[in-house]
């Protein structure tokens, strides 16, 4: 408390008046140190390896169990699959089924970002990509099919080193 | 009761108002407006520039959250609960599931409730570098904002670096934080523990934070004209704050020595040392120096809990489809605006049959009516902005 | 050339003519320089860039870019607004600035080049100062007028507002004045800024001497010096003082129903109007157009003069971002209890020194 009392009259002002001073002859001749602006697009400040950009899908894994457009609390991921024929693995064995995935996409308009569909998927097949620059200049451009959450997969970074 | 008479010097001229039929103005600071932290709406009956009465009149932005919850599993309520108080997201999930593991009888391990307080901390500094942001703009300096702004990216950054959210962090989950990605996965299990680097970019953080929190005080609290505008303005005294159910820093600006990190146990804050600032009058200056006092303490404790988190595993035991038993429990918890409380009845499902979420604005902004009789109308906007409240706490 | 010269020094008309398209572009000039070096101080105070894009990655372009777009906007005036008064507002508003700039002695005489320069201002009158603070208390009636005319209460309040602030700031300004004009015996600006050049301290050393570097009445009229600046700011709305426009609570006040190119007009006589009360502050106070080598090349002096202003404007940018806004109480009471008191006070010294010394 004491500190910030001014004991004359007038000097609380000046200290104010001294505190700008200081931060605008700061940012004029130190500008590495003390300018707080990135200046985008120019320059671009690449995100944390964990941040929640956008969601990507490795086909491959993806085994049509349903898990992540259920447990998605908007509701915005749709998913269609059907069953397939396999030929048995060896000669006079079961047929087996296999589920190929027709449809699978993402409205990132309605998605809120909250990882629930990459934490349940039991295949690994949803991971998450710190990319953010996707904004569009129609709303239907914001539902990402398959095919366009593939080619996230590409930005997936390693996972980071944990701190020991 | 210790009114100071002083704040209700704008007695007109009694003689001038009976010979002058006038009529109160109608006033409408509507929902549109640059300084009432969202969509609020006070319909003031001003008469020339003082306020004869306020009625505040909220509901602009409720979004059902207590109907939401009832059809949701506990880590979909996660996700959506940090929403309420936008400004420091993550302290709005950690009663929700402290709740949730009060019903179910669960141990949480040591480093998760570790990393659930220092996260914490940082939720509170975030929020009140934001109030040290809007306060001073509202009432005319532009500076602090960006002052107040510039540190609160570094804590930002931080969360992020940790939860992969800035604002929304969603990382907690019945028995402790989040573990892992795909935790059903079989192939691949990346654990979502602290990152390398993220203790010293919390004590360079911290301490530029202190030193922001150094420069600000400069800046703002010894000038004579924000004195001017907060001294003895919007007094609080403390049977009148105890009445309406004020808590938080408005509480503890009035005098009254209450918090619930130093009395409840739904965080290991007994093991830190930290003071809880108390003020003297009730007024805004007091309002806004407790809080600022808070951010240096929130760093405090942010750097002792750095340096001894032990290591273990970042959740217990749990199955992983959860059902929360039957019954029912109150978790209250020291929000950074408040006192913030979930309420769950179970019925032993995955998600609760009933949520009901005290959140702390709701009550603070009930002392409007009674704490704006008699001002000038720039002194409702300072008096709404050292409240600090945000529309989604009040409205959910 | 000396055709074109000898034209112009003959022919009264002519000259007065030039001289006023000559401040026709200056008040733009002057308003966009200023608001540009607002802009990119401001930023600089909060560790920020300001203006970076518009203009080469250096953004001098940017209040160019504003102006053009604010030109283009539509002109909407509220259905049940008072038309002519909502029109003349801003007219009145710009008119006070622009008659300020007729007044203030921008060179001083001598000549350039052969040319011979008799008078350093548009209009050397005779009761320059009189007409100075008379024509500034016009935009009085110009915000009265904005304010009133939009059909919005909060327009209304911060007309109000504004008319109690700026009454009561004019007696402050008014009472600073009078000190410099005791002590320089003459109520014209060029005489006031002559009475300068010529004062010697204590009888003995010249202000000549000292190559004018030392203004004799910022120190003898410290107190003037103190006071005028803070009604000039009061008068210009500008933070600490801005509760007409308290953009935080009133939404810009009487300007809330401005849009476009009206908007425009009050914009930029804002800034013009921080350029001419600067002016007006460096020629009272400060010395005007003197500094060293005057005398030999002209042609220094509005250099000088500018330099000054400069200074000047930077304190109000300066005071702007720094501080909060006082409640118009507070203002008032600032304006009646204190400043009128202390003016008044330093009337008093000034006329005992000016006798005595």
């Amino acid at each position: 408390m004491a500190r910030t009392m001014p004991k004359l009259p007038g000097t609380g002002i000046l200290k104010g008046l001294k505190v700008t001073l200081e931060t605008m002859l700061k940012t004029l001749f130190l500008p590495g140190k003390y300018l707080a602006t990135v200046n985008y697009p120019v320059v671009k400040e690449y995100p944390v390896p964990r941040a929640r950009g956008v969601i990507a899908l490795d086909q491959e894994a993806c085994t049509v169990c349903m898990l992540c457009a259920r447990q998605c609390p908007d509701w915005c991921i749709y998913i269609e699959g059907h069953k397939e024929e396999q030929p048995p693995s060896k000669p006079g064995g079961r047929v087996r089924q296999r589920a190929v995935l027709d449809r699978f996409d993402i409205d990132y308009a309605l998605c809120m970002y909250c990882g629930i569909c990459v934490e349940v998927c039991p295949f690994d097949a949803l991971f998450w990509s710190p990319e953010y620059e996707y904004s569009e200049y129609d709303m239907g451009e914001m539902l990402h099919d398959r095919e366009r959450l593939q080619d996230w997969l590409a930005t997936v970074p390693d996972a980071p080193a944990l701190e020991g | 009761m210790t009114v100071d008479q002083d704040a209700f010097r704008y007695l007109a001229d009694a003689a001038v108002s009976v010979e002058l039929e006038t009529e109160d103005m109608t006033l409408n600071i509507g929902p549109q407006h640059p300084s009432t932290h969202g969509v609020l709406r006070l319909v003031a009956k001003v008469d020339g520039e003082r306020v004869s009465d306020v009625e505040p009149a909220i509901g602009y932005m409720h979004r059902g959250y207590e109907k939401i919850c009832e059809v949701r599993t506990y880590p979909q309520i996660t996700a959506i609960v940090n929403r309420i108080d936008w400004t420091s997201g993550y302290a709005n999930e950690v009663p929700l599931i402290v709740a949730a593991e009060k019903l179910m009888e669960l141990e949480v391990p040591e480093r998760a409730q570790y990393i659930r307080l220092i996260l914490t901390e940082m939720a509170r500094i975030a929020s009140h570098f934001m109030f040290m942001a809007s306060f001073p703009l509202e009432l005319g300096a532009a500076t602090p904002l960006m002052f107040a702004l510039r540190e609160r990216e570094r804590v930002l950054d931080l969360i992020e670096s940790v939860t992969g959210g800035r604002f929304h962090p969603n990382f907690n989950r019945i028995g402790g934080v989040k573990p892992a990605y795909g935790s059903g996965s079989t192939t691949r299990k990346i654990t979502q523990d602290l990152p390398a680097g993220f203790f010293s970019g919390s004590r360079q953080a911290m301490d530029a934070v202190l030193a922001t929190c150094d420069e600000i005080e400069d800046l703002v609290a010894g000038n004579e004209i924000f004195l001017a505008r907060t001294k003895r303005v919007g007094v609080l005294p403390p049977e009148i704050a105890a009445d309406y159910g004020v808590t938080g820093p408005n509480l503890r600006a009035s005098g009254i020595r209450f918090d619930l990190r130093k009395v409840s146990d739904y965080l290991p804050y007994d093991r830190f040392d930290f003071v809880v600032p108390i003020g003297t009058m009730g007024d805004s200056w007091d309002r806004w120096w407790v809080r600022l006092e808070e951010i240096r303490q929130a760093a405090r404790i942010v750097q002792q809990a750095i340096d001894g988190v032990p290591s273990g595993p970042l959740q217990a035991k749990v199955p992983k489809i959860i059902k929360v038993p039957k019954g029912e429990v109150y978790v209250r918890a020291e929000n950074p605006k408040g006192e913030m409380g979930y309420y769950i009845v179970s019925e032993g499902g995955q998600g609760p049959y009933r949520l009901k979420i005290r959140s702390a604005s709701f009550s603070n902004i009930s002392i409007l009516p009674w704490v704006l009789e008699g001002v000038l109308v720039p002194d409702i906007i300072a008096i709404m902005g050292s409240l600090d409240f945000v529309l989604g706490d009040v409205d959910r | 050339m000396n055709v074109i010269v000898e034209f112009f020094q003959d022919n009264f008309w002519a000259l007065l003519i030039l001289k006023l398209l000559i401040i026709a572009g200056l008040i733009p000039v002057s308003g966009l320089a200023i608001g540009f070096g607002e802009l990119k101080l401001s930023a600089k105070m909060q560790s920020r860039v300001g203006p970076y894009f518009a203009g080469g990655r250096y953004g001098w372009l940017q209040l160019i870019a504003d102006g053009i777009k604010f030109i283009q906007k539509e002109d909407i005036i509220p259905a049940e607004a008072d038309r002519p008064v909502f029109r003349w507002a801003p007219a009145l508003v710009m008119a006070s600035t622009v008659g300020l700039f007729i007044v203030i002695p921008f060179w001083p005489e001598g000549s350039v080049a052969g040319i011979e320069f008799s008078q350093g201002s548009v209009r050397n009158l005779d009761v320059g100062i009189f007409y100075a603070l008379a024509i500034s208390s016009l935009s009085t009636i110009g915000v009265l007028m904005a304010g009133w005319s939009s059909a919005n209460k909060y327009s209304l309040m911060g007309g109000l507002r504004a008319a109690g602030q700026l009454i009561a700031y004019e007696l402050p300004m008014v009472l600073s004045v009078i000190g410099v004009v005791i002590m320089a015996g003459t109520m014209s600006l060029q005489g006031i800024v002559d009475a300068q050049a010529g004062f010697s301290f204590f009888g003995t050393v010249d202000s000549a001497t000292l190559g004018h570097l030392v203004p004799p009445y910022m120190i003898l009229q410290f107190v003037g010096l103190v006071i005028f600046f803070t009604a000039a700011l009061a008068e210009m709305s500008r933070i600490p003082f801005d509760m007409p426009i308290a953009e935080s609570e009133l939404v810009t006040g009487y300007l809330t129903e401005y849009s476009g190119f009206r908007f425009l007009f009050f914009f930029l006589a804002e800034f013009a109007n921080m350029f001419t009360m600067s002016a007006l502050a460096a020629t009272l106070f400060l010395g005007g157009y003197l500094g060293p080598g005057v005398e030999t090349y002209p042609i220094l002096g509005p250099v000088y003069l500018v330099s000054k202003i400069a200074v000047l404007v930077f304190l109000m940018i300066w005071f702007r971002w720094t501080f909060p806004r006082f409640r118009e109480d507070q203002l008032q009471n600032l304006a009646w209890k204190i400043l009128v008191p202390l003016g008044l006070a330093n009337i008093v010294v000034t006329a005992i020194l000016k006798v005595v010394v």
